[in-house]
């Protein structure tokens, strides 16, 4: 039932803009694919030029085994015959229609039976927990119940692939919450492969198989949630994804294995670097400490942002801003001393210039 | 070698293939098209018309070949031109006229903002009582015919000059109005201003209601007086919608033919629209078109004139947003004053002329204000008699039935076509967004906007008085009305349509596209219900606006083809006064019924009626 995904070299442009430039990768069968980075990065635009919205201006699109697009042999199939189910943002429910008829809409195009239309009806909304809500209209409807409706036509339609573009930048905070749980079961149950666009980092690393990070129409890594987060490509890739953001501190390679930043030195293995870099520390990879250790690192408390389950510490030393984390509620106050301890493999090394993860020895 | 040559022979054809695929592909986007079909029908409704225009002012005609030496038909020639800007008649056929249509533009716009803008005052921002009928009420005169003021202004105040037969005013005062007074530029002014104050009542009422109150209050609490508030902060604020309808009535007027005719002709104040239809009536084909070139050429500047200067001050309509019910203005011991004098005032652009263009219909002998001379002839009266040239009155003459007839057929066309225009318009522009083509359908379909009535219509003789491609000489038939009917409703038809289409959003489109729904089946179940509410008021709103519709059919109409409102002017031509005043009454009673339907509709409403 499933189905991969293959694109190739992909380009397009507005105007003179490339939103997608020379975008390759591969979705394997049943995943889980993110398109994740800033809006203009162009992953919209990638995913309407699969969806068949747009027409791209060079590159190749399969389905399975399948050609569906070719700048070079002129072939592009229609959306009807790409075999593929789409949820907008702004849920596109058709407003002069009941939920049936919204869901069987399709249906009737497919030539179903009535009893089969049923069928699908009654199976679909129990999917998304909307029974009983078949004549209602769109507009007597939350948004989170509309987005679930639109879901619901989809997946009655039975596509090989799912397209998800944004669908909860419109819902609360809560209810996206709840409905990326209930996304993630019904990739789990329907194994059926999916592209999900999104700009919000935490669905991306809550929800995927696979991120494929973009910006400025550039793919700029593809990759597992856990490898994106631990070792992102770039700078841009990792200053993108986490929350608090990652620490990005200037250095100077100085020696095997160590790296001076501002009036102290970190251990890492530096790989083939050589001359200035960017240290990247994600701020839960450091241990706080409030008693003086000589593998550690001295620091002044500069702020303190509690949170509930976690607090968020700024600290600084000579013109040096790190931010660290700490589970539940701190005694750490402000102006105290502290002092951090770096381990060697959480740190990630940045060609100051290109940007690109120097890539440790071992 | 040889291999070489099949090898690069074979992917030279499949690179033509694939370019050939790829074309065809985009052709058979839906919107594309669209787009194609709607500019080759533009192309020949609005380009082709305007370049044989041109041409015929550039070449010799028939005409000239007989007075002109040396003049050889078909070649080109400056000499029209020569003839209307710097020859010796050039004073009396474009420069006096030029000059007059100045006027009377100039003048009706004044004070058409004088009063739309004092009345829009009045009901957004003052405790006047009575407020929402003067609303209602405000847009009437603008429903009516554009020559029924006019007409009316006649039978009151005209004096022995034309006719000569007493108007009211010498019945009731027993002294002849002036000259001045009863034709020439101050009737033309008033009674354009009467009709087209429409236009600056329904912008600026819009403009104040959107202002947001605080912005004026911050103003009064430091301390400014009532009046400078006015004066600076509102003023400005609703300087945008001032100056749009300072350009909608500058160029209506300028395109304006019934007013200026009617007042104009009977003390010789010729104004550039009449004597397009003077030049073009004697034979003067090119000289007409020159004038309508200079016309179209005025409009174009008024217009880039206007974007120029509003072009970036536009988005002071979006401030403040929804700060309605502003602050109040308290009229006090002067609330019943201003009440009065509004209702008197609507009784008088209102009332009072069809008032007085059905007692001069009752009366037998024009002129005459005995009770004896009350009769029903120029209704139901017999045929034959002494009374308008033998014709049977207007409720038994078959004429006038087929001229009914005729105005309903081209109306009902006009609006069934117009709708459907906005539909496919509105796709195609809406769709391609962002591609030349859509950008060159939307700006083509924004062309018929700077041409005025009158020169639409020379446009359209200048056409199809030869056959053209696939179309037989078209001039002198029913189908001409209707195409230059639907071609000067474009602009309209494709702003609503894009409107309509941009609020369906892209997105429920593409919802069906994905699918699986045809083009076909994407218009019938999505598109269609989703504009339906814009297609009928679209539809109901031209249908209203064709039947009154007369500069741009004038020069068009045969007897075959003549409609009511053609019809009122050859009557009023004619000395059939009566005539013309129950025809016009007829003509106030069909777009009344119509504007009655189009109020029980949601969604219609006369602002977007009037072309904005």
């Amino acid at each position: 039932m499933a189905t991969s995904i293959t694109v190739k070299n992909l380009t397009k442009y507005f105007g003179d803009v490339k939103a997608v430039n020379d975008v390759s990768l591969t979705i394997e069968s049943g995943s889980f694919l993110t398109l994740l980075g800033p809006s203009g990065c162009g992953k919209t635009t990638l995913l309407r030029c699969i969806a068949g919205l747009e027409d791209p201006d060079g590159g190749e699109i399969y389905i399975g085994d399948k050609l569906i697009f070719s700048h070079t042999r002129g072939i592009s199939l229609p959306s009807a015959k790409r075999e593929l189910g789409l949820v907008f943002q702004n849920y596109a429910l058709w407003p002069h229609m009941k939920v049936e008829k919204n869901i069987t809409f399709a249906l009737e195009i497919q030539k179903l039976s009535k009893e089969e239309m049923q069928r699908r009806v009654k199976e679909t909304l129990a999917e998304v927990q909307m029974q009983g809500y078949e004549e209602r209209y769109p507009r007597e409807m939350s948004g989170g119940q509309q987005q679930r409706i639109a879901l619901a036509r989809m997946l009655a339609y039975r596509p090989k692939v799912f397209l998800m573009d944004e669908p909860l930048s419109n819902l609360d905070a809560r209810l996206r919450m709840d409905m990326r749980a209930e996304l993630k079961r019904l990739h789990h149950s329907s194994d059926a492969t999916t592209i999900y666009v999104t700009h919000d980092q935490v669905e991306a690393l809550t929800m995927s198989t696979r991120i494929a990070v973009m910006k400025d129409g550039i793919l700029q890594q593809l990759d597992t949630p856990d490898v994106v987060y631990h070792y992102p490509a770039n700078l841009f890739v990792a200053d993108f994804i986490g929350n608090p953001k990652v620490n990005l501190l200037n250095g100077v390679v100085i020696g095997d294995k160590c790296v001076r930043v501002g009036s102290f030195n970190l251990n890492v293995d530096t790989g083939n670097a050589s001359g200035e870099v960017v240290v990247a520390l994600r701020p839960e990879d450091a241990t706080i400490s409030t008693q003086p250790d000589p593998d550690a690192v001295e620091f002044n408390v500069y702020s303190v942002l509690p949170s509930g389950s976690e607090t968020t510490i700024v600290a600084s030393r000579d013109n040096v801003e790190i931010t660290v984390k700490e589970a539940g509620v701190s005694k750490i106050k402000m102006d105290d001393k502290i002092w951090l301890k770096f381990h060697p493999h959480a740190l990630n090394l940045y060609d100051k210039e290109s940007g690109d993860l120097i890539p440790y020895k071992n | 070698m040889a291999s070489l040559e099949t090898a690069m022979s074979r992917l030279f054809s499949r690179h033509w293939l694939a370019s050939a695929r790829r074309f065809i592909h985009w052709l058979s986007r839906p919107h594309v098209i669209l787009s194609l079909i709607m500019f080759v029908l533009m192309y020949y409704m609005i380009i082709i018309p305007l370049y044989r225009m041109l041409e015929t002012t550039l070449t010799w005609q028939m005409r000239d070949v007989a007075t002109v030496p040396g003049a050889e038909l078909g070649g080109l020639t400056l000499y029209h031109y020569a003839r209307m800007v710097t020859g010796a008649l050039s004073e009396i056929y474009l420069y006096t006229p030029l000059r007059h249509s100045l006027t009377i533009a100039t003048g009706a716009t004044v004070l058409a903002l004088a009063i739309g803008g004092s009345l829009a005052w009045l009901v957004v921002r003052t405790d006047m009582p009575g407020r929402n009928m003067v609303n209602q009420l405000a847009v009437i005169p603008y429903i009516m015919p554009s020559w029924t003021l006019a007409q009316a202004w006649v039978v009151f105040f005209k004096n022995r000059l034309s006719g000569g037969t007493p108007g009211v005013f010498e019945y009731l005062f027993g002294q002849s109005p002036p000259d001045w007074l009863a034709y020439g530029p101050v009737p033309i002014i008033i009674c354009s201003a009467l009709h087209y104050y429409t236009f600056f009542f329904l912008f600026v009422s819009a403009a104040l209601m959107s202002i947001d109150s605080s912005l004026e209050e911050s103003g009064e609490l430091m301390g400014a007086s009532r009046w400078r508030i006015l004066r600076k902060i509102t003023f400005p604020l609703v300087l945008p919608a001032i100056l749009s309808g300072f350009i909608m009535t500058f160029s209506k007027v300028m395109g304006t033919f019934g007013g200026p005719n009617i007042l104009g002709a009977p003390v010789r104040y010729y104004v550039v629209s009449t004597m397009i239809r003077g030049s073009i009536g004697v034979g003067d084909r090119a000289d007409g078109f020159v004038l309508a070139l200079v016309l179209i050429l005025l409009s174009l500047l008024i217009i880039t004139f206007n974007q120029r200067l509003i072009g970036t001050r536009k988005s002071y309509e979006t401030i403040g947003g929804r700060g309605f019910v502003a602050q109040v203005t308290k009229l006090r011991q002067w609330r019943k004053v201003f009440f009065v004098g509004v209702i008197i005032f609507q009784a008088l652009v209102i009332i009072v002329p069809i008032g007085l263009l059905v007692w001069s219909s009752l009366m037998l002998q024009d002129g005459n204000y005995s009770l004896s001379n009350l009769s029903l002839q120029h209704w139901i009266g017999e045929r034959g008699t002494i009374y308008n040239h033998g014709e049977p009155g207007v409720l038994l003459n078959p004429k006038i039935y087929k001229t009914a007839w005729n105005s309903i057929r081209l109306s009902l066309w006009t609006a069934l076509f117009t709708a459907l225009f906005g539909v496919l318009l509105g796709y195609a522009i809406v769709k391609g967004r962002g591609t030349r083509l859509s950008k060159l359908v939307e700006q083509l379909a924004f062309l018929p906007y700077v041409i005025p009535g009158i020169a639409f219509g020379a446009v359209y003789i200048a056409m199809f008085v030869k056959p053209l491609g696939p179309l037989p000489a078209l001039y002198g038939t029913f189908s001409l009305l209707v195409l230059v009917s639907i071609a000067d409703k474009i602009p309209y038809s494709s702003r609503s349509g894009v409107s309509a289409m941009m609020q369906v959003g892209r997105e429920l489109e593409e919802a069906a596209q994905i699918a699986g729904a045809s083009i076909w089946r994407r218009f019938k179940g999505i598109i269609l219900p989703l504009t339906s509410a814009g297609f009928v008021s679209g539809f109901l709103l031209t249908f209203i606006s064709v039947m009154r519709e007369l500069s741009l059919i004038i020069l068009l109409v045969t007897p075959d083809t003549q409609v009511l409102a053609s019809q009122t002017m050859f009557y009023i031509e004619n000395g059939d006064q009566q005539m013309a005043n129950i025809v016009i009454l007829i003509l106030i009673a069909l777009v009344s019924f119509g504007s009655f339907i189009i109020s029980r509709f949601r969604g219609g409403s006369l602002k977007k009626g009037l072309g904005m």
